[in-house]
């Protein structure tokens, strides 16, 4: 063994995976002088995240999944991709690969991860039949899909063969692709391998309600095709049948150890090339990391462990003593809509270990936690409908609890996520082995600021993300354990917070960013303080947005007034106060997408939206629309957005006063109130809430008495019920008490602060809210009074100015050298009878592309 | 390290784009140089920046309609930025490389020698 020889010669890596991805980093992270490194990979592409590859069906490209490029394009590493190694020649110390190369290492290791399994029943291999593993999995099964529904000319049938964590994403997927689906397990219910069966019984219902069919205890005994040889359909032990025009196999992975077998190094009986502690195999000179990789007889089909051999790997070759510690199987799903989460030892294996468990079968929730015999020490758990406390309770296992289970099982809001004490060597996040004393070291010794610099710094919560709640939480407690109060600097620019600023410019009455960042900052700004300036001049001097130097500072999508999409493209959102909207109004809608060729979806802002407009077409459409009497519906701005509102005691027949009026009142009177986040309003006609105006900033419901007033709610990331700020008021009371409500959230709210954060953070709550707005105790009354009353009379359509000035009309030009040439790069497909932008695939393949929404239409 | 595109000079020449005045200052505007798109940029300070209006992050061309700033470097040296109006991602105008990648790798983007004559902005680049 050379284990002390710093001088390690030439590398060769077998597999470029995630694994080799990791060793080649740690690797030429450290300095190591003269050294080579050979990463040869059968797959087309540099190392992926195979992790995230289900986020290429939400429109990620296979360029997105890449994982960091910069290990690679170090001189002293070279990758051969599409290129299989098929031998290895111990004696000589060569591998050889199918393009017949021949290669010479010092050390070789093996990382060729797993192959996914099919079932050995007959129609396995059909056209159809799919797994479920890399990118060109992924590639083929949408272009199936695409083919095969464009064939039959319905929708699709799908089956999920294998209902483990793999089995209910590929079913997300399937779904993702319009595809009807069912998961098939043989087990007796969902992710047998990690959850118990009362656990697995409440997923399976999670997964039911999310549309995706289940079908548990059924082995699949063998797959028919159609008359055209494609797959058709799955027959059952129990001679059951069912159809199926895709099916997906998810029955497991096999470690890829053929090449390592066919050389005679020791293989486990049941698959994997055996490691001891240091990834070394029975040849010395040889090593194995990854899911290839046998410890203690197990394979192991999670990315954590192979990261850690590839440290311990990388180490070892450099002569350390690092040494693979076992396997930590946590796994949390990705699934959208559905958290389930298996930690430590969720099954409760351990000798005499004791389980607490909370289940609520109504509102779909199962938590358990495994404890040791004295119910002191965390051993693992599992997480079903609410898996809140997994980035807090997976860094405790094998640690004293340090309180109530049942504390940390009860329905959130119960318990603080209890990072702030972990020990240093608790590992929080477990993609990449960093541990709670790592993240401190992070925060005192390398400077790190903020949760963000600190998972640059350390990857915590770079791969997968589950930790990243704690591991800010951790970061929060160091930063102020310094007296470094977190800092609410707005950026390099500015020292001061948003309501700082916000008193500084109103103080000085400065009103251009120039004099206002000579004065008070540094530098000529970002994308951070430009934009909040803007907004604070907005209320302050409130011009029109595309005025003066203050049309620099806004995003694209105020100064464009439209919303950029991913493409480059805009969307149109005409106001449609209160959600009502004329037959002729609808008409010329109609017409205008038509005629523009765009996309057109109704907005969960009870409005119409109308996607993929060019910038050079925006004033023509806007044109069109603003004659026929629309104004701008200010979708893009930090702004009032929309008034839901029900159809109240106009129609229905249990709506006590009159929403729709109500709604269209208000909106109308705060349209274009610029504020530090979006303001949402609802406006319901009776006490049944069809309008869910609790989930607004302000919330309006009719009773038998007047108006109720509830403020602070929203939906979004953190949903959260507005309260109840009055009772029984008139129309007039109620606009008064709602326009100091936003007056007041404007002067004194945060950057992007929505009212609901700002309104947790008040002093005195909801009881000094009310009596700012209703006793005047800060004296404001008048000039919050006085400011929306500004507001109301200044108020202008935006884009009727625009359209009216020629000179801000040059802003829409395409190029400045070709101002109606439409972007060439814009390419569009058609879905569902509409345009959606082509994905990179379809850009390159060329075939299926529209280019540019309305080219054949409108030249 | 990424490296950065550079445009061969056997291949390319000077190109008239606009009249200096079609620029305003801090707001950028693409151009069309052959078949390439080009987003130009007018600082504070009078210069006139040229790099890709391709964003490698979110691709699509829109860097040209991304937020104009300036970033402090370590050693306190301030150099002018642009920002993806996308995902925010910036980049020193003066060279394309990247200064904030919000946690991806590294995409320099290609950046084209400028010049001003006579109230015209001029760009190396390919002629169509
Ligand atoms: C178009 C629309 C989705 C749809 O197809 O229905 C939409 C689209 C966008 N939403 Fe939304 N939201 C839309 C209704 C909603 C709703 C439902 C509602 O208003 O009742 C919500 C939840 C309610 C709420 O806001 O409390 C909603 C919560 C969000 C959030 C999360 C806010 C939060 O406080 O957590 C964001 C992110 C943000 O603003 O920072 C967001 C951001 C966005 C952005 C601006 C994201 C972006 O930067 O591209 C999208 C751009 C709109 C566009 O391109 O035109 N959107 N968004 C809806 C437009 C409504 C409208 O007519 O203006
Ligand atoms: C959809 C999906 C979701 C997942 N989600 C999670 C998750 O949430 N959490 C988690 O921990 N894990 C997850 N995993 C598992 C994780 O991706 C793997 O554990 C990880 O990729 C293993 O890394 P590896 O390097 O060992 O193998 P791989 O990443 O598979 O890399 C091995 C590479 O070697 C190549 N190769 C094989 N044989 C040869 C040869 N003879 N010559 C050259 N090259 C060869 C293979 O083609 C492959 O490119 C998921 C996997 C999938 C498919
Ligand atoms: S809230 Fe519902 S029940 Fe009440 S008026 Fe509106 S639509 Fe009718
Ligand atoms: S646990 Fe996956 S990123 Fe931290």
């Amino acid at each position: 063994m050379s284990t002390d020889t710093p001088h390690i010669g030439h590398v060769v890596v077998v597999g470029a995976g995630m694994a080799a991805h990791r060793f080649v980093e740690s690797v030429v992270s450290r300095d190591t002088g003269p050294l080579r490194i050979t990463v040869i990979g059968d797959e087309r592409r540099l190392p992926y995240d195979r992790v995230g590859l289900t986020s290429f069906f939400a429109g990620a490209a296979p360029d997105d999944l890449v994982l960091d490029r910069a290990p690679f394009d170090d001189p002293r590493v070279t990758l051969l991709p599409g290129d299989p190694v098929t031998s290895i020649d111990r004696r000589r110390r060569t591998v050889h690969t199918a393009s017949r190369t021949e290669i010479a290492y010092d050390a070789l290791v093996l990382a060729t991860g797993s192959y996914a399994a099919r079932p050995a029943v007959d129609g396995a291999e059909l056209p159809g039949c799919f797994v479920y593993r890399t990118i060109d999995d992924l590639e083929g099964l949408s272009a199936f899909v695409a083919r095969r529904r464009a064939e039959l000319g319905r929708e699709l049938i799908g089956r999920v063969v294998g209902g483990g964590l793999l089995g209910l994403e590929a079913a997300g997927a399937l779904q993702g692709l319009d595809v009807a689906c069912t998961v098939v397990h043989s087990g007796t219910h969902l992710m047998s391998a990690q959850i118990d069966r009362a656990g697995g019984e409440v997923l399976g219902r999670l997964i039911s309600q999310r549309g995706i069919g289940v079908r548990t205890e059924s082995r699949t005994t063998r797959l028919d095709p159609d008359r055209t040889g494609q797959v058709a359909g799955l027959e059952f032990r129990d001679g059951s049948y069912e159809s199926a025009d895709v099916v997906i196999f998810t029955v497991g992975v096999r470690p890829h150890d053929a090449l390592a077998r066919a050389a005679s190094i020791d293989c486990a009986p049941t698959g994997g090339v055996r490691i001891d502690e240091t990834c070394r195999t029975t040849d010395p000179s040889i090593l194995a990391i990854g899911e290839v990789a046998s410890f203690e007889g197990r394979c192991v089909g999670l990315v954590a462990p192979g990261y850690a051999m590839a440290e311990v790997a990388a180490d070892r070759l450099l002569g350390g003593e690092a040494t693979f510690p076992g396997f930590d199987e946590s796994t949390k799903l990705k699934l959208s809509g559905v958290d389930v989460a298996s930690f430590g030892d969720a099954m409760a294996a351990s000798p005499d270990a004791l389980d607490v468990v909370y289940t609520d079968p109504v509102g779909g929730v199962y938590k358990k936690l495994v404890l040791s015999d004295d119910a002191t020490t965390l051993l693992g758990g599992i997480l079903i409908g609410d898996a809140s406390a997994y980035g807090a309770l997976r860094p405790l296992v094998g640690r004293p609890l340090g309180g109530d289970p049942a504390a940390y099982l009860l329905p959130q809001g119960g318990v603080e996520a209890p990072t702030g004490d972990l020990p240093d060597d608790a590992i929080v996040c477990s993609c990449s082995s960093v541990t709670a004393g790592r993240i401190r070291e992070a925060v005192h010794e390398d400077g790190c600021a903020d949760a963000g610099e600190v998972k640059a710094c350390t990857r915590a919560g770079a791969t997968c993300g589950s930790c990243f709640v704690a591991v800010k939480k951790i970061v929060g407690t160091e930063l102020s354990a310094l007296g470094k109060t977190v800092s609410n600097a707005l950026c390099e620019h500015f020292d001061m917070s948003r309501r700082q600023l916000f008193d500084a410019i109103a103080v000085s009455e400065l009103t251009t960013f120039s004099t206002i960042v000579a004065r008070f900052g540094r530098g000529r700004g970002c994308d951070v303080c430009k934009p909040t300036i803007a907004s604070i001049l907005s209320g302050l001097v409130g011009e029109h947005v595309l005025d003066g130097e203050t049309a620099t500072l806004q995003d694209t999508n105020d100064h464009v007034m439209a919303n950029m999409q991913k493409d480059g493209s805009y969307s149109v959102v005409p106001r449609m106060a209160g959600g009502e909207v004329t037959p002729a109004g609808l008409i010329v809608i109609g017409e205008v997408a038509q005629e523009f060729g765009l996309y057109t979806k109704l907005t969960g802002g009870q409005r119409i939206d109308m996607f993929g407009a060019r910038l050079e077409q925006l004033p023509q459409i806007w044109k069109r629309l603003v004659d026929a009497g629309f104004e701008s519906g200010q979708a893009y701005g930090k702004s009032l957005r929309t008034v839901k509102s029900c159809v109240g005691s106009t129609w229905c027949r249990y709506g006590v006063l009159d929403a729709v009026g109500m709604a269209v009142k208000l909106e109308l009177r705060y349209r274009g109130l610029r504020a530090p986040h979006k303001l949402k309003l609802g406006v319901s006609g009776c006490a049944r809430e069809c309008a869910e105006a609790r989930g607004k900033d302000a919330g309006i419901i009719a009773t038998e008495n007047g108006w109720n007033l509830y403020v602070g709610g929203n939906g979004g990331f953190t949903p959260r019920h507005a309260e109840l700020l009055a009772e029984g008021l008139g129309d007039d009371e109620l606009i008064q008490a709602i326009d100091r409500f936003f007056m007041y959230y404007i002067r004194t709210a945060d950057r992007l602060q929505r009212t609901a954060p700002w309104f947790a953070d008040l002093d005195g709550g909801i009881d000094g809210l009310r009596e700012v707005i209703f006793d005047d105790s800060l004296g404001l009354c008048a000039d919050l009074d006085a400011a929306m009353a500004k507001h109301v009379e200044g108020y202008e359509d935006e884009w009727a100015a625009t359209l009216a000035d020629p000179e801000k009309l040059t802003r829409f030009h395409s190029f400045v050298n070709a101002p109606d040439t439409p972007d060439p790069s814009l390419a569009y497909v058609s879905e569902r009878g509409q345009v959606r932008p082509a994905s990179r695939a379809e850009r390159e393949d060329g075939s299926v592309v529209i280019a540019g929404t309305t080219l054949e239409v409108r030249r | 390290m990424t490296t950065i595109e550079r445009t061969s000079q056997a291949t390319t020449s000077w190109v008239r784009v606009c009249a200096l005045s079609d620029l305003d200052v801090e707001r950028g505007r693409a151009a069309l140089i052959g078949g390439t798109q080009v987003a130009l940029f007018r600082l504070a300070d009078g210069t006139v920046r040229a790099v890709s209006n391709y964003d490698p992050y979110g691709d699509a061309h829109v860097l040209s309609r991304g937020i104009v700033g300036t970033k402090s470097l370590a050693d306190g040296f301030e150099v002018p930025t642009v920002a993806s109006p996308l995902h925010k991602q910036a980049w020193d105008l003066r060279t394309g490389a990247v200064l904030e990648t919000q946690g991806r790798d590294e995409r320099a983007i290609a950046a084209y020698p400028v010049a001003v004559d006579d109230g015209q902005v001029l760009v190396r680049g390919k002629e169509a």
